[in-house]
């Protein structure tokens, strides 16, 4: 008999009533999926919320440029955005231990949840999983109107069943396993910046 | 195998204020944070017995679930493994990294894995591994177990991470700054999360209709450990499957607030199929899982989501730490789950308790802890492991108070012996509750002899007083108090 | 209305001052009250520590004793709680059932049953810390905890705000264990002498000059501590308070 015979039979074996499945309500009468809303979150997990680009005409040149100058001290930057050119050619093929020396990376999200200020990345948004996590920095550009109110709305999306991987993304890496103390860039990114845009940029 | 003496380890712990001052004050506080957050989401009742029923549905339908997550996940190119204890899971690890001759494996936090006891059994066999959650690898390298299961380093100062660091990383000894240790400690694992062959993580909520396996960090390191070495290897209670995405929305919205009142984890992780160029494997893990899930009384505790918020707001776990319980799973939860992996071992745990109840009231997924505790009780005493002299004690109680002549004679005897004893007699090492208190005064008489004396003195009145209460004196004590 | 007393077996032997003022109150408030003189225990110092067959001949002698009363009143949540929910080491016939069902702890008696809300007799110009006992709180609903987001209410503060002049002070924990729990208190007695110590603290540091509760058993642990740590409060349950009872009346320091 294999572990997984036993298994299933030992677990066919209880003497457990069957309980109903409850149907699950998506509570979105308390939750606005507005940039305020997504902002304030945000704030709260230690992310940077970035209106600038709310009120102005968008110019990929001008916001590549804008990118750079938030970060005058940084070496490499590296985008998995079509029409944002980083320092770095980023493929699916680029091996994930190359972007170690990546200081910052650039990514555009696919949607963002207001309740917890998440956004969502995927291997397509990403290219390569690990630039968001081995990179210092991580800049994600978020059109604003794919902004969802809570995650009973974001767990309903279909991205979730194609999808190979993907993370809900909430601030950067933080830890306060030491005496309680807050630090934030744990082993992840140290900062995670969101700059909000009125339509999704690239093809 | 002696039982955990939970009560010496309470007294080690005791012994270091400052140790003993800034757990209570974390843990309190992330129980307060807890409140917060379910003070500004309306539907928080709601939300515990959604997750509470959507559990119990699973579980009453666990092989049902079980094969269907394990369809999905070979529909999307992993392959599954079942391992029925914690021996067939380290086995099966053991023979897929040999496969890819690896030499060094990264793994997220996992407590399956610490329960079964892998990282030893890997290491014999020439295989390095490294904790990459903080906490993990501050107790890795301590070599001590977690002490708790979302902050596993919570009983230490900076001061003691200091000096473990020190020790085996070869940091400055006098830098307790956090800041610092922190820095360190990804400075020093960065290499080897590149250079490792295979990354390993637990499971926080395995998707039955999907084959998504998903994972919770604070420190992305769950995420390193997976999507940078090819090879990524998920240990999976099999208590851990929910039916759908719907329901994972419910557990998500529910567990970071329950265990550090924040909303979510900075990062909420779906591994759903391998990569380009990589390979993705479960392990399905019983290790006694299925024999609760037997347990008329107890398969509720396998509704756990491992939060820790029984933890947090345990005032017992709060004063003895959780290295005091000897298991990976310690307070409240532990002492409901433990004793099913060796009931002589952890005997003394489900007495490691007050039965305030308040771990029922915060559990996020509605189980009944307090009362599982209770139930542990009668199971130890009738499998013959209590200590003898309670045994004994419990069995002389059990006849003295089922006579009231034995009774009287107890009480009477009592209060007319202890005022005269010198206190040496009274107070020494034999009596646990005079260790740190006084012992009640014994009154000049029981209520018993109060009542029949009034009674007495009522039937001898030629015309009792109107509605009026007994007024005459009560009971003085034979020295003042103070 | 009759009813019968039930005095748990510490306050019979130690605090028999808590079993007379409950006697009288009940008997103010126009009770008439009889106190089977063969009661000795309700069974739970057995039970809660697994072990239930030696509960039993303690558990029958108690429905012996009440079987005739349809109000048995107690002073102590944590032996009300047991009788009702956790007296099944004896077969359950009628006369269980009858006085499981039948089995009230003092303040649930007087709140919900008599709906008594004033105390004439009674005035107490002192700060009182009130602690409610877990068994009180969480299993006998006495007031909202803090775990649960309800709206406020405390029985016991709505019997007591009947007393003249009577003041309450908020600890930082007003609902944390006090580390009694039992027999707890004697095998796990390093934990709950620091579970009482932090407790009387708390209370020192609100500013109370009482702590009053309606679990004698709590307060026993809490003095017990208090006394050794040299600290400056007293103990009173809250049939004493109810009943008018005032330190001029009485010797000096507390009980």
């Amino acid at each position: 008999m294999s572990d997984r015979e036993d298994i299933l039979r030992a677990v066919r074996n209880n003497p457990l009533t069957p309980c109903a499945r409850p149907m699950v309500p998506s509570f979105t009468e308390n939750y606005p999926a507005t940039p305020a809303a997504f902002s304030a979150s945000l704030a709260l997990m230690g992310g940077i919320w970035d209106d600038h680009w709310l009120a102005r005409e968008l110019d990929i040149v001008a916001l590549t440029a804008y990118i750079r100058g938030l970060f005058p001290a940084a070496g490499v930057f590296c985008s998995a955005v079509n029409g944002i050119a980083g320092d770095k050619p980023l493929d699916q093929d680029t091996p994930p231990g190359a972007l170690n020396e990546v200081d910052v990376a650039i990514v555009q999200a696919r949607f963002a949840v207001a309740e917890t200020g998440s956004i969502w990345l995927s291997e397509e948004e990403c290219r390569v999983n690990a630039l968001g996590y081995l990179a210092q920095h991580l800049v994600v550009l978020l059109p604003i109107e794919a902004i969802l109110p809570n995650l009973h709305v974001a767990y309903g999306r279909s991205e979730f069943l194609t999808a190979r991987y993907s993370v809900l993304m909430s601030g950067p890496s933080a830890t306060a396993d030491i005496e309680g103390v807050l630090i934030r860039g744990a082993q992840g990114v140290r900062s995670l910046r969101v700059i909000g845009l009125p339509a999704p940029i690239g093809a | 195998m002696k039982a955990i003496d939970h009560v010496k380890g309470s007294r080690e712990f005791l012994a270091s204020v400052s140790h003993q001052e800034f757990l209570d004050q974390r843990l309190w506080s992330l129980r307060q944070l807890r409140d917060a957050q379910m003070k500004a989401h309306p539907e928080w009742q709601q939300l515990r017995t959604l997750a509470s029923e959507i559990k119990e549905h699973t579980l009453s339908h666990l092989d049902h679930y079980l094969e269907m997550f394990e369809r999905n996940a070979l529909a999307n190119g992993v392959k599954v493994h079942w391992a029925k204890d914690a021996q067939a899971h380290n086995r099966i690890v053991h023979e897929i990294l040999a496969d890819h001759q690896v030499k060094t494996l990264v793994k997220s936090k996992s407590m399956l894995t610490e329960e079964c006891e892998m990282r030893p059994y890997l290491n014999e066999r020439g295989i390095e591994v490294i904790e990459t959650d903080l906490g993990e690898r501050i107790q890795q390298l301590d070599n001590e177990m977690p002490s708790h299961i979302v902050v596993p380093a919570v009983h230490k100062l900076s001061a003691d991470v200091a000096k473990v660091f020190a020790r085996t990383l070869g940091t400055d000894p006098d830098n307790a700054d956090p800041h610092y240790l922190a820095e360190q400690q990804r400075q020093k694992t960065r290499p080897k999360i590149l250079q490792a062959e295979a990354g390993m993580t637990g499971c926080n909520f395995a998707v039955a209709e999907t084959g998504t396996v998903t994972v919770c960090t604070n420190e992305g390191n769950a995420d390193l450990s997976a999507n940078i070495p090819a090879l990524h290897i998920v240990s999976i209670g099999i208590e851990k499957i929910i039916p759908s995405m719907t329901d994972l929305a419910v557990f998500i919205r529910l567990l970071s607030r329950s265990a550090l009142g924040s909303p979510i984890t900075q990062y909420t992780s779906h591994f759903r199929a391998p990569r380009r160029g990589g390979e993705m494997h479960y392990v399905l893990v019983d290790n006694g899982r299925s024999a609760r899930l037997a347990m008329e009384d107890f398969w509720y505790s396998l509704k756990c989501i491992r939060c820790s918020a029984c933890m947090n707001t345990c005032p017992v776990y709060r004063r003895s730490g959780g290295i005091s319980y000897g298991a990976v799973y310690s307070g409240p939860i532990g002492a409901i789950i433990n004793p099913t992996m060796d009931l002589k071992k952890y005997s003394t745990l489900p007495f490691a308790s007050t039965l305030n109840g308040s771990c029922t009231q915060v559990c996020p997924v509605r189980i009944n802890i307090h009362e599982q505790i209770y139930k542990w009780r009668a199971i130890v005493a009738s499998n013959n492991e209590l200590p003898f002299a309670k045994k004994s004690a419990m069995k002389a109680a059990g006849k003295i108070l089922a006579s009231p002549v034995l009774y009287r004679a107890l009480v009477d005897t009592a209060n007319a012996v202890m005022p005269k004893l010198p206190r040496i007699l009274v107070y020494n090492s034999f009596n646990a509750w005079g260790e740190a208190r006084e012992i009640p005064a014994s009154p000049r008489q029981s209520f018993h002899h109060w009542y029949q004396e009034r009674q007495r003195r009522l039937a001898g009145k030629t015309s009792p007083a109107d509605g009026a209460a007994d007024t005459s004196t009560p009971a003085a004590k034979d020295k003042p108090d103070e | 209305m009759k009813i019968a007393l039930f005095i748990p077996c510490f306050i019979d032997a130690y605090f028999p001052e808590v079993g007379i003022a409950t006697l009288e109150l009940l008997e103010r408030l126009g009770c008439d009250v009889d106190y089977p003189l063969t009661q000795t225990c309700c069974g739970q110092p057995m039970a809660n520590s697994g072990c239930q067959s030696d509960a039993a001949g303690c558990e029958a002698l108690f429905v012996r004793n009440f079987s005739d009363y349809d109000h048995i009143v107690a002073p102590s949540a944590s032996c009300v709680h047991h009788v009702r929910e956790h007296m099944d080491a004896i077969d359950q016939n009628y006369n269980v059932r009858h006085v499981r069902e039948s089995t009230y702890e003092l303040v649930d008696f007087l709140h919900d049953i008599l709906q008594v809300r004033d105390f004439p007799w009674a005035e107490f110009p002192y700060k009182v810390g009130l602690h409610n006992s877990c068994t009180a709180l969480r299993a006998l609903g006495h007031a909202a905890v803090s775990e649960i987001d309800t709206p406020p209410f405390s029985k016991p503060m709505t019997l007591l705000r009947g007393v003249k002049d009577i003041e309450f002070v908020h600890p930082q924990r007003p609902d944390e264990c006090c580390g009694f729990g039992g027999t707890f208190s004697v095998t796990e007695a390093p934990v709950s002498a620091k579970m009482g110590y932090d407790k009387v603290n708390d209370h020192l540091s609100a500013g109370a000059d009482f702590i009053v509760s309606a679990d004698m058993s709590c307060l026993m642990h809490q003095k017990g501590c208090a006394q050794r740590m040299g600290a400056n409060i007293q103990f009173l349950h809250i049939a004493q308070v109810l009943n008018g009872y005032s330190p001029a009346s009485h010797k000096a320091g507390s009980l």
